[in-house]
């Protein structure tokens, strides 16, 4: 706005450059109120995605290649361990599995005795992190699927240990996914020990997560195991969350000081898994 | 004619595609915080030196891929990017002649200035509040700019000659 009243005597004048920027100001606050209050605009962003996904696969190229070059590099003898150790915690595991079948049977046995709705098994599908670096203040991350694959907004996305987080944008051929630990995340979850529900918050820490909702006197205790309780609708029941790390009690105030500590490593994970839930999802399907 | 303007914008799409890519490499959680604003560093050169071809057009849609990219309100980094590509613009014969310290005291103010509007937008999208580190990339990208403006004023010399 200054410069359309700068002076005209100004050879090096830009023309009309105040109108301009006025013009893309106001552009600008219409597209962040409409992308603030619903998704209008996911289309565009679909779309610039697109574009940008052939640099986002530069950035992730040194990275992929370094983990190429080092698996075909190792040492016969390094392979050899590997495969030896691998096979014995696939022994350990199939153990574990012949026993889970056994349960899973008793389960629906005892679930159709009581009326109710069978736990059906999920879906899932192995995504890979993409070493791309979203806001460093949000904790984010890229991953390799996208609603091409059928991802969709509001998935869960588990690691090998536990509960990562859950898509937030899909792309069409990457998605973003938001960590547990930000601090825009709260997650139901419920006491493994004891079914004692409350909500898990991040706190923007990538190793610890909030229990706020906790009363003084709540049956809790260091070392209890978290689970998801399926109550929020896009995590399905019974995967594991976080680790209690303290609980501390202070007799004035109403609630307990809990945190926790998240089973799978929110920070290291190179490979995650989408789970389509085979619950019915409580969510809108219009925008697909 | 195209042949001059392919060689105008041939080295800024180039710098600009690094840049992007600079703004997405992950870091180090430790130095993350720190990384510099390269895409707004970049857009107050060009938009010094190039006023016309590059302007608060160009540095719009610039912001628009980055608020995609990071996953932000589309059109708050396209907001700051062009604001501050307006100043520079404005000013560019200004700058054109200031000592690198005065010039990089300017960036400061500039890079500041995008920062805080990035905050505000923010603050108002109801974003929780950020640390203090929030404010690093200021300083980092001020201490960076001298290094980043003789490296630019080369490549753009070069491609000049070249072209």
């Amino acid at each position: 706005m200054v410069a359309s009243r700068g002076k005209d005597s100004n050879p090096a004048r830009i023309p009309a450059l105040g109108i301009r920027l006025l013009l893309l100001v106001l552009i600008s606050i219409v597209l962040m109120y409409l992308d603030h209050r619903e998704n209008h605009l996911d289309a565009a962003r679909k779309a610039i995605g697109a574009a940008v996904y052939p640099i986002q696969l530069i950035v992730d190229a040194p990275v992929r290649l370094w983990a190429w070059l080092g698996e075909s590099t190792t040492s016969r003898g390094d392979l050899q361990l590997e495969v030896g150790r691998l096979n014995a915690e696939r022994l350990l595991t199939n153990a574990r599995l012949q026993r889970l079948t056994a349960l899973e049977a008793e389960n629906a046995r005892l679930r159709a005795l009581l009326d109710a709705r069978a736990k059906v098994r999920d879906e899932v599908r192995v995504a890979e992190i993409m070493a791309v670096d979203a806001n460093p203040y949000e904790h984010n991350l890229i991953i390799d699927i996208g609603s091409r694959d059928g991802a969709y907004d509001g998935q869960a996305i588990v690691s090998a240990d536990g509960v990562v987080g859950q898509v937030i944008r899909t792309g069409l051929m990457t998605s973003q996914a938001v960590l547990i630990s930000d601090t825009d995340h709260a997650l139901p979850v419920e006491i493994n020990r004891n079914g004692l529900r409350t909500i898990a918050v991040g706190t923007g820490e990538i190793d610890r997560l909030d229990l706020p909702f906790l009363p003084n006197n709540a049956d809790i205790r260091a070392g209890d195991l978290l689970v998801t309780s399926g109550l929020g609708g896009s995590f399905p029941a019974g995967y594991p969350v976080a680790v209690i790390d303290a609980v501390t009690r202070i007799p004035q105030e109403p609630f307990a000081n809990v945190t926790a500590k998240p089973s799978a490593a929110l920070d290291q994970v190179r490979e995650v898994m989408l789970i389509w839930s085979a619950a019915p999802v409580i969510e809108e399907q219009e925008d697909e | 004619m195209s042949r001059d303007r392919a060689s105008r914008r041939l080295p800024v799409i180039g710098t600009l595609l690094v840049g992007l890519m600079l703004s997405i490499m992950p870091l180090p959680d430790t130095i993350a915080p720190f990384r510099p604003d390269w895409l707004a560093l970049l857009t107050i050169f060009w938009a010094m030196q190039l006023p016309r071809t590059w302007s608060v057009g160009s540095a719009w849609i610039v912001g628009l891929i980055l608020d995609v990219s990071y996953g932000t309100l589309l059109g708050q980094h396209a907001l700051a990017l062009c604001v501050i590509a307006f100043i520079t613009v404005r000013f560019h014969l200004l700058m054109r002649v200031f000592p690198l310290s005065q010039l990089s005291a300017t960036v400061f103010a500039m890079l500041a200035l995008y920062q805080f509007l990035l905050f505000w937008i923010n603050g108002v999208s109801s974003v929780a509040a950020p640390p203090v580190t929030y404010w690093a990339p200021v300083v980092t990208g001020t201490l960076i700019w001298p290094f980043l403006y003789m490296f630019l004023t080369g490549v753009r010399y070069r491609a000049r000659a070249g072209g």
